[in-house]
């Protein structure tokens, strides 16, 4: 009965608070797991060396200085959708419809750029169509929003089934919309003209896009945490019978954050059309609307977190594209290596909220 | 007598959270047959103490014995092996099943048939005096009656020491009765009974033995039958404490609030305030007794705004000017009128606070708006803060902590200090004082006479009738949503107030 009378060999408890530079370490120290583990897997899966292959992901986003403009452009897009998601997520309302929110976003400024073009002057058209684009994602948000505080629908299904609706809607207009004839897509809007394509700085073709990512992040940063709006977004978040408490109106915030958050997808939207892409596809969101979620919530809808998260996932996607073709291994591959990495970055929170404790022996 | 061995003793147990020392070498016996009380203040580590002991946590150091054998609890279901039970504050019951099939949940060891397990459980019920239809969905239950499932589900587990947390912080007086005569029985049928608690008049009521807990320690264990309402808080609090509440004499009375015929519906259609009219003066606290759930949370939320009104009026008389409607205006609107009005609400945590959010973000909530600006000023809500933690004594690591992990005491004291803060015309308090300790009230009770003094015209929701009898210089009597009757508080008695409660008018007229 004696050696009972003790608790088990290791158990698992809550931390007390923990600093922020410990938090860090745990993270860093988690990241360096995550890159031993995928250089063992590497290994052992394809018998590459895998400092050649980290050299490659690595190369995939800097080897050259055009490599790293797409990655910079890639990221700005990315942070600017997960931007969106951030005033939305810290009220609680999950709103997965970034993709179509975006999408809807791109329809309209294509539309703009396919059926004005000629007609108005220039700087008038790229006013146009990035207002236009604004409008309809912000549009496209506030649907599911107005239903959810009239009616108190579920936010998650129906932002999810408005990004089918909003894809399917690009489907039909390239279509209609479809050059050369029989092709099935558009090609380049406007090639000759350049009409409503986003003004070039310098000869940086990406650079507007990362200075928008850059201001967004630092107004949506002050939004939210110094704002009026973001302090009553909050408190919806936390509790919506405080909120009515204090005299917050609880529909009308629901609908005002959503109809920002629908907003930037709008102009993230336009910024790839008018700005980078020139033309569009079903595919031209490529599943950010939803990395966006991840990049948000890894980051703790802190915008200024989500510069480094955005980073890291669009670097991984990147790195992981050129491991496949350089290596003559398929794309799956590299989707495995960025999920370990992931895996061990989200894992870690665990160590954060928790630790072991291990029994001591008795004396 | 004193040979006889333990059902559990507790020996030298120490807890530690962090910095945070609950629990320092805290030992107790408990035994069978008998009802111990264990009586502390907030945050004295009763809890803790009791939840190593169903298998919550695990002791740093100590030792517990189970009828004399050194016992391992490592889980609530080692704690049920050894027969020990508790029941929580916050229930743990599915809503949506029946009592039976949430008394019968996870239990592996028997077989799946409802039947049996609901005739097993009229039998447990009939033995100890329960009231409980095994049948019914929780959904459909009170308060008391999901309590009772809860200690049914202990007992047919066959524990035989149960250990009940704060069992009655949400029972009637008349729930209450009833339940103490349930452990009553189970005393009698030779089961060790635990109770925790704060409220004095039910240790010397309902237990035989009290052990004292302060800050983590143990300060003593008495006889109920040899000790004294003074003593026992003198040994809680560490001092000795003055048990009397002011009441001083109401200055420049004039009408403040008027309301008239009042008449409230809940969203299914049930009559919550039937032709309520009352005025509430500037300068005297009106204390509203009732039993639970008379209308007390639908007319100080009809008042604030907060609940939609069927007919009647509700009026605010300014010192100079003429009165104002407040029918179909919310909060925001009142406080564009001018009108300050306060409202301490019954759940402090859901809709008066917001948890997750720190000392100065939550003195914002009232304030936030002020200004042109479209960022808020914190500048001003912090210095509030401030004020509040050092004139109330709020117990906090500092203004950026969430008040969610601040003790219930300190959680209202924040409440009602943002409050009182805004200087208000018209403050309504709901239940301010339950679940908080001897101090924590006492220092609330000098805050509405302060607030009385200022002229402010002060509600007090209550359940306790002895405070209110001594805080209030009006007390307004609801039963079943209508007016049973306006005593004067210096003049009445419990006797008085509580046939008033239970019919109205107190049985004789109507």
């Amino acid at each position: 009965m004696k050696e009972s009378g003790k608790g088990p060999r290791v158990h698992i408890t809550k931390r007390p608070e923990i600093s922020k530079a410990q938090a860090f370490l745990i993270r860093a120290v988690a990241l360096v797991l995550a890159i031993v583990v995928c250089a063992v897997v590497t290994y052992l899966l394809t018998g590459d060396d895998p400092g050649s292959v980290f050299k490659t992901i690595w190369e995939g986003s800097f080897g050259s200085s055009r490599r790293t403009w797409v990655l910079l452009q890639n990221v700005s897009i990315l942070l600017i959708i997960s931007l969106a998601m951030a005033p939305a997520f810290r009220m609680r309302f999950w709103n997965i419809g970034g993709e179509g929110q975006v999408m809807i976003g791109v329809l309209a400024t294509a539309s703009c750029m396919i059926m004005l073009s000629g007609k108005v002057p220039e700087p008038a058209l790229i006013f146009i169509e990035i207002a236009a684009a604004v409008v309809a994602g912000a549009i496209w948000a506030a649907i599911p929003a107005f239903f959810k505080s009239r009616w108190n629908t579920n936010e998650t299904l129906f932002t999810l089934m408005m990004n089918y609706v909003a894809t399917q809607l690009v489907a039909y207009f390239i279509i209609i919309w479809e050059s050369p004839r029989g092709s099935g897509k558009i090609g380049i809007i406007n090639q000759s003209t350049q009409a409503g394509w986003l003004p070039q700085i310098g000869q940086y073709k990406y650079l507007l896009t990362v200075i928008v990512a850059a201001v967004l992040t630092v107004f949506i940063y002050i939004y939210m945490n110094y704002g009026k709006h973001g302090y009553e977004l909050a408190v919806v978040g936390e509790s919506e019978r405080t909120a009515k408490y204090v005299g917050i109106k609880v529909g009308r915030v629901i609908i005002r954050t959503m109809l920002l958050s629908g907003a930037i997808c709008g102009l993230a939207g336009a910024l790839m059309v008018a700005g980078t892409d020139h033309t569009m596809t079903t595919t031209l969101a490529g599943g950010r609307g939803f990395t966006a979620v991840m990049v948000a919530w890894m980051a703790k809808f802190n915008p200024l977190g989500m510069i480094f998260t955005s980073f890291l996932l669009a670097f991984l996607q990147k790195g992981a594209g050129e491991v496949a073709t350089q290596f003559g291994l398929n794309q799956s591959f590299s989707d495995i290596l960025s999920s370990i990495i992931i895996f061990f970055l989200i894992g870690c929170e665990f160590f954060i909220q928790y630790r072991f404790v291990f029994r001591k022996e008795a004396k | 007598m004193e040979n006889r061995v333990a059902a559990v003793s507790m020996r030298g147990i120490t807890k530690t959270f962090g910095k945070t020392v609950a629990n320092k070498n805290v030992s107790i016996d408990i035994y069978r047959g008998e009802i111990l009380s264990l009586l502390g203040e907030n945050g004295s580590g009763k809890t803790t103490l009791m939840n190593m002991l169903s298998g919550i946590y695990l002791p740093d150091a100590g030792q517990i014995l189970v009828d004399g054998k050194e016992a391992a609890i490592r889980s609530p279901k080692d704690a049920l092996d050894l027969g020990i039970g508790m029941i929580h504050q916050h229930f743990k019951l599915v809503d949506v099943m029946t009592a039976t099939e949430n008394i019968v949940l996870g239990l592996k060891e028997e077989k799946y048939d409802l039947k049996e397990s609901s005739r097993k459980i009229r039998e447990i019920c009939d033995r100890y005096g329960f009231d409980l239809n095994p049948e019914q969905k929780i959904y459909d239950m009170t308060v008391s009656q999901k309590q009772t499932v809860e200690i049914v589900k202990v007992l047919y587990r066959k524990a035989d020491i149960l250990i009940l947390d704060e069992p009655t912080a949400v029972l009637t007086p008349q729930e209450t009765e009833r339940l103490f005569d349930v452990l009553r029985n189970m005393r009698k049928d030779n089961k060790a009974v635990v109770i925790i608690t704060h409220k004095l008049n039910e240790v010397l009521e309902i237990s035989d033995q009290v052990d004292i807990l302060r800050s983590g320690e143990f300060i003593g264990s008495l006889k109920t039958s040899e000790t004294n309402v003074q003593e026992m808080t003198d040994m809680m609090v560490g001092r000795a404490v003055e048990l009397n509440i002011d009441r001083p004499q109401p200055q420049n009375v004039e009408p403040r609030l008027v309301i008239s015929n009042l008449t409230v519906k809940s969203e299914d259609g049930i009559t919550k305030l039937d032709d309520v009219s009352f005025t509430a003066n500037a300068g005297e606290i009106l204390g509203i007794a009732g039993i639970s759930n008379s209308g007390q949370k639908e007319l100080l939320e009809a008042i604030a705004g907060l609940q939609p009104t069927e007919h009647g009026d509700i009026s605010y008389v300014p010192h100079d000017g003429p009165q104002e409607s407040l029918i179909g205006k919310d909060p925001l609107d009142i406080q564009r009128m001018g009108i300050s009005l306060s409202f301490v609400p019954e759940d402090r945590l859901g809709m008066g606070l917001v948890a997750n959010m720190d000392l100065t973000d939550n003195m914002m909530l009232r304030s936030f708006r002020k200004g042109r600006r479209r960022t808020v000023d914190r500048a001003t809500p912090r210095k509030v803060a401030q004020d509040v933690v050092d004139q109330l004594e709020v117990a906090t690591p500092g203004l950026t902590t969430p008040v969610r992990r601040l003790s219930g005491g300190n959680v209202q004291k924040v409440l009602v200090g943002r409050e009182i803060a805004s200087a208000p015309s018209v403050l309504l308090t709901a239940y301010a004082v339950r679940g908080l300790d001897i101090n924590s009230s006492y220092a609330i009770y000098d805050l509405m006479n302060k607030q009385k003094e200022r002229g402010v015209a002060v509600i007090y929701v209550g359940e306790d009738l002895d405070v209110l009898l001594q805080l209030a210089d009006r007390i307004l009597v609801l039963c079943g949503g209508k007016v049973s009757g306006i005593l004067d508080g210096r003049t009445t008695d419990k006797y008085e107030v509580g046939l008033l409660m239970t019919s109205l008018g107190g049985g004789e007229a109507k």
